[in-house]
């Protein structure tokens, strides 16, 4: 995170601390940062206080919400709430990856392409282009099938997915800041180009990627959860949100094996989308309304 | 205009070898086996089988073989056979487009109409009942797992209520009307079938409202957005100081200037239905272009995957360059170059 704040001191003139003073004023940044952080501890602390075993058969099969059972059991006894609990320890830290691994890829690309321009620019952005023209959903499919079934495959096709979104990003604000005073400054006294990229440029980049990589966690969360529930991603009886719908869809008689779930990634998506326009609205001075 | 589409017209077909060409190398760069799938997991010790299925399906070729034939092949406007159906590609996509552009235009219809509803009505009476369904559609638009949310409803109105069908395009037992346009709705009303017609729309009605879900939330407060903008303007005054009825102000001279971004976001929205469709498919049996993609993927059918890929790809391309176009029509003060 430290990483991440240097470039919002740059970019904007208030102490972070006033920022996030601010920031706490609004309800929509209050509830996105508090469902994360509730789903953040569920995921580190849930093995001491979970109520059964997510894998194991602890009651009868389908059985609809009752005192043992607050939110029923599956097709195979298990219970439902503590599954959706484990959950979180599989779409939280699925997306993190891929988002973070997109962003250092398509920064450094897109920073490179920009700052380099030329053939190196028209090669990585043909490429992009290419890459966004499949529908996202349907390149994931064929990469992940491709790979075979596991979360760390769908880690990996969706980093094929996104990382151009962040190449064109970067590209955009590397062209943007390629012109201003203090990189002339910095070339006429001889300082070398990948230097200047690193030291000049990329702290100034910083707060689009960190907006736009906060709005695509939930969607990468989104995706991710398809693909299992596709029987591309996560495999049973791993206790993943996407799994657990396919495996409410195949009854879905019994409502409650996929309510759970499926507000459970609502949730976390709702949550990133706030924060996502409540950080837009506070650190981007164009983009506010 | 004219010079800027075709510009765009001629950048369109290396966007397409591109796409080929990356749909190619993801389904042969892999550890899977498509073997497997064609000749299946009993056969696979049974080398002759093993081979005689390599020759016929050309995988005995080299990768830079392999991608010549495909290309030349494509060339011809052949995408190759299913290693699943066993029929040609392009013929599986053709026979199964209708039921997919029946099912995405429905919901672009049903959740631009929705959404400029609810737009108005929200803007009109803020904090009304349409405002705070508008809200909730544009929460959760972008947020609810489709498939999730076609669950939900399956299970509200067709397993608990009985008010809707269930999952398919037609009744059980029931055959197909006779083909014209494919379009269910459509082909039964062309063959004087009411019967049909009704049954076929009303299966229609949850899958469209759940996939146009997200679309109405964006409609809804993009629509509110520009008449709230609106209201105030000097015209809106003078349309009013003329004894305009209110509703003849808004629908009239309001809603026509706050149209336009709408126009937009239908366009670049195509792309996020068609992700909506293959998962709105799955969950609804929707035997379309989408349940033929995961299917595909499931059983490593790269013929048929390519096929599904390419085909999104040239209308992806089409709908952004009609959106673009579109555009400049409704917006006389865009000028493309």
């Amino acid at each position: 995170m430290t990483v991440a704040l240097e470039p919002l001191v740059a970019a904007t003139n208030t102490p972070v601390e006033g920022r996030f003073r601010q920031a706490l004023r609004r309800p929509q940044f209050v509830f996105g940062l508090s469902v994360l952080a509730f789903w953040i501890i569920v995921a580190f602390t849930v093995d001491f206080w979970a109520p059964y075993d997510p894998l194991a058969a602890v009651g009868d099969r389908l059985l609809s919400p009752n005192a043992d059972h607050f939110l029923g059991t599956d097709t195979l006894g298990r219970d439902v709430f503590t599954r959706m609990l484990y959950g979180a320890r599989y779409s939280l830290p699925t997306a993190a990856s891929v988002i973070i691994i997109t962003v250092l890829i398509g920064s450094t690309l897109g920073s490179i392409a920009g700052f380099w321009g030329g053939w190196t620019d028209a090669i990585i952005m043909r490429i992009c282009d290419v890459v966004l023209a499949f529908p996202p959903i349907l390149l994931a499919m064929a990469v992940a099938a491709a790979l075979g079934p596991g979360l760390r495959n769908t880690v990996i096709a969706l980093i094929v997915v996104w990382w151009p979104i962040y190449a064109r990003l970067l590209r955009g604000q590397t062209l943007a800041i390629k012109n201003r005073d203090h990189i002339e400054a910095a070339v006429s006294v001889g300082v070398p180009r990948g230097r200047i990229l690193r030291r000049h440029i990329l702290p100034l980049a910083g707060t689009p990627v960190l907006i736009n990589a906060t709005m695509d966690f939930g969607q990468v969360v989104l995706l991710t959860a398809s693909l299992s529930f596709l029987g591309l991603g996560a495999v049973p009886p791993t206790p993943e949100w996407g799994v657990m719908i396919d495996e409410g869809a195949r009854n879905f008689f019994q409502w409650w094996i996929a309510l759970a779930p499926g507000i459970a990634i609502l949730s976390v998506v709702m949550a990133f989308n706030f924060l996502g326009d409540s950080l837009r609205d506070l650190l981007d001075p164009r983009g506010r309304s | 205009m004219a010079r800027f589409v075709l510009k765009r017209l001629a950048i369109a077909p290396f966007l397409l070898i591109g796409i080929v060409t990356i749909a190619f190398l993801v389904s042969r760069l892999i550890p899977a086996d498509p073997l497997i799938s064609i000749v299946g997991e009993r056969n696979m010790g049974n080398p002759e089988v093993v081979a005689a299925a390599k020759a016929e399906w050309g995988l005995d070729q080299s990768l830079a073989g392999q991608y010549l034939s495909y290309m030349t092949n494509l060339a011809q406007g052949d995408l190759g056979t299913s290693f699943r159906t066993k029929s040609s590609v392009s013929q599986d996509l053709l026979d199964r487009l209708p039921a997919t552009a029946e099912l995405t235009i429905t919901a672009l219809v049903f959740g631009a109409l929705l959404g400029i509803l609810l737009g108005v009505t929200a803007a009109v009476r803020r904090d009304g009942l349409p405002d705070h369904l508008a809200r909730l559609f544009a929460l959760t638009g972008s947020s609810i797992p489709v498939f999730w949310l076609g669950l939900i409803v399956l299970s509200i109105f067709y397993a608990r209520l009985g008010w809707l069908p269930g999952p398919g395009r037609l009744p059980p037992r029931t055959d197909a009307p006779p083909d014209v346009t494919g379009l269910f709705t459509v082909d039964s009303l062309i063959a004087g079938d009411f019967g049909l017609f009704w049954a076929t729309l009303e299966r229609l009605i949850l899958p469209a409202f759940v996939l146009g879900w997200g679309l109405t939330g964006i409609v809804s407060r993009l629509v509110r957005a520009a008449m709230l903008d609106e209201l105030f303007s000097d015209y809106v005054r003078t349309a009013r100081a003329k004894g305009l009825t209110e509703r003849a102000v808004m629908f009239r001279h309001v809603l026509r200037n706050a149209l336009l971004p709408v126009v937009t976001i239908l366009g670049l929205s195509f792309g996020s239905l068609l992700t909506g469709a293959v998962l709105t498919e799955t969950i609804f049996s929707w035997n379309g272009i989408g349940s033929y993609a995961v299917d595909s993927t499931r059983g490593l059918d790269y013929p048929a995957i390519n096929g599904v890929c390419i085909l999104g790809g040239i209308i992806f391309l089409l709908t952004s360059l009609v959106t673009d176009v579109l555009y400049a029509v409704v917006d006389p003060k865009i000028r493309l170059s």
